[in-house]
């Protein structure tokens, strides 16, 4: 079948500034909802990442986005790998470049939080132990999307979900949003970050970085998801800004033990975050206080790890 | 049991470019910009999740093939010029 060319390339106006890589190795024509934030996501990667690149993917909404067969959005080759195989698939990928002499491949596992939060976590725990020579990213969207919105570790309090129902039950999410990259930098591998869909240039650089280090590397990038999240599928950019902001999610990146937080925002209410998204709307204010003293205490926690690690570097 | 790469059996690849799928049939509302007041930031172009905005001389072209019509590039862009217009209209 004749392609049209690939006109974001070809047209590109040599004047025009942009702020991430030009290059699309993810292609139009893929599955994922509109609006989607993990399709952002995997945009950013691959830009970061470029050709040599191979990606592993288990099941999740990105095992199904690039495409029923014969069709592939990806430019890069993709192993599907079973559900909780990612960490252990990535190392073999790389045990096997290295058999073959090739060190110029970037391996990269990408799963959702479901992948990696539950059902992943001791494979991955595994390849960190390990410390091969590759990136994991978790990308998410705080549920298990691909089969119909069922709550995983990394949904946060007060979400409904099909398996966390509202209504007379009031059976919504009831346990903290597990933070996979706590139990990452528990690990001691010498790269973990958290990353966003909505701040491309940051994310982008987070890879890059990540890429340049030798062993496990650990990146979580949080990616709205409109069809999940019951939301707008045109907010997923603000929605994903306003994350931050409220502190229900925050960037940072820890190296050799030290972590820098990337992004300290002015504050917004975290009701606002909350009611543009469906699956909050019935939460009741009490609920939205607890949360948000919460998630205040946490941010306080976050900046007191900071001051810490500036002092610890600078005894160094 | 296969002992040489040659013989493992081959697996199934995926090999065609997604872009024989026209995801453009998805859209219920159609991004439309006004180039007169583009000031060519491309913050339309990199937030796609759709990869369906090439950038052009006088502003983003849109590959309407593709484009799911979800409205980001509209409410990204800072100078609102671009219009999500009903595709039944
Ligand atoms: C062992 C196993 N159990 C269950 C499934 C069914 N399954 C496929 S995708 C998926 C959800 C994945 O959720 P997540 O990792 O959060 O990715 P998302 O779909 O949200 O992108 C499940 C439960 C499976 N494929 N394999
Ligand atoms: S269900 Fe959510 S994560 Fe999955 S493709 Fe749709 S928007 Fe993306
Ligand atoms: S409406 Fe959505 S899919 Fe269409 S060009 Fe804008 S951002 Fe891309
Ligand atoms: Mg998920």
């Amino acid at each position: 079948m004749e392609l049209p060319p690939r006109r974001n390339f070809e047209e590109v106006n040599d004047m025009a500034k942009l702020t991430i890589p030009e290059d699309e190795l993810m292609r139009p024509g893929h599955m994922g909802c509109l609006g989607c934030g993990a399709t952002q996501a995997m945009r950013f990667v691959l830009k970061a990442a470029g050709r040599k690149t191979i990606l592993s993917i288990p099941a999740c909404c990105w095992a199904v986005m690039p495409g029923v067969w014969p069709n592939t959005c990806l430019e890069v080759p993709e192993l599907y790998t079973p559900f909780e195989t990612t960490g252990a698939s990535i190392s073999g990928i790389k045990a096997a470049l290295e058999v073959l002499g090739k060190d110029d491949v970037n391996v990269i596992g990408f799963a959702g939080d479901g992948g990696t939060a539950d059902i992943g976590l001791q494979a991955l725990s595994g390849v960190a132990d390990r410390n091969d020579d590759v990136l994991y990213i978790m990308y998410d969207n705080e549920a298990y999307m691909n089969t119909g919105i069922q709550r995983s570790g990394s949904t946060p309090i007060g979400a409904w979900t099909t398996t966390t129902p509202v209504g007379t039950t009031q059976a919504w999410e009831k346990s903290p949003k597990k933070s996979v990259a706590d139990i990452m930098i528990a690990h001691r591998i010498p790269y973990v970050a958290t990353a966003s869909a909505a701040y491309p240039e940051d994310l982008i650089r987070k890879v890059n970085k990540a890429l340049s280090i030798k062993g496990t590397k650990f990146i979580q990038i949080f990616a709205p998801c409109p069809t999940g999240w019951k939301m707008d599928p045109g907010l997923t950019v603000k929605i994903g800004k306003e994350a931050i902001s409220s502190r229900a999610f925050s960037l940072y990146e820890v190296e050799g033990g030290a972590i820098k937080i990337n992004m300290k925002p002015k504050k917004t209410p975290l009701k606002e975050y909350l009611f543009k998204q469906g699956r909050f709307k019935h939460m009741p204010d009490y609920l939205i206080n607890e949360l948000e003293s919460d998630l205040d205490s946490k941010w306080e926690e976050l900046l007191f790890k900071e001051e810490c690690s500036q002092k610890m570097l600078k005894k160094k | 049991m296969p002992m040489t790469i040659d013989e493992i059996p081959p697996t199934p690849m995926n090999t065609q470019d997604s872009r024989v799928v026209k995801t453009g049939g998805w859209r219920a509302f159609k991004p439309i910009c006004d180039n007169s007041k583009c000031i060519k930031c491309w913050t339309c172009w990199k937030f796609c999740p759709d990869v369906a905005i090439a950038i052009g001389e006088e502003g983003p072209i849109y590959d309407y093939d593709h484009c799911k019509g979800c409205g980001i590039c509209a409410n990204e862009c800072p100078v609102k010029c671009i219009e999500m217009i009903p595709e039944n209209k």
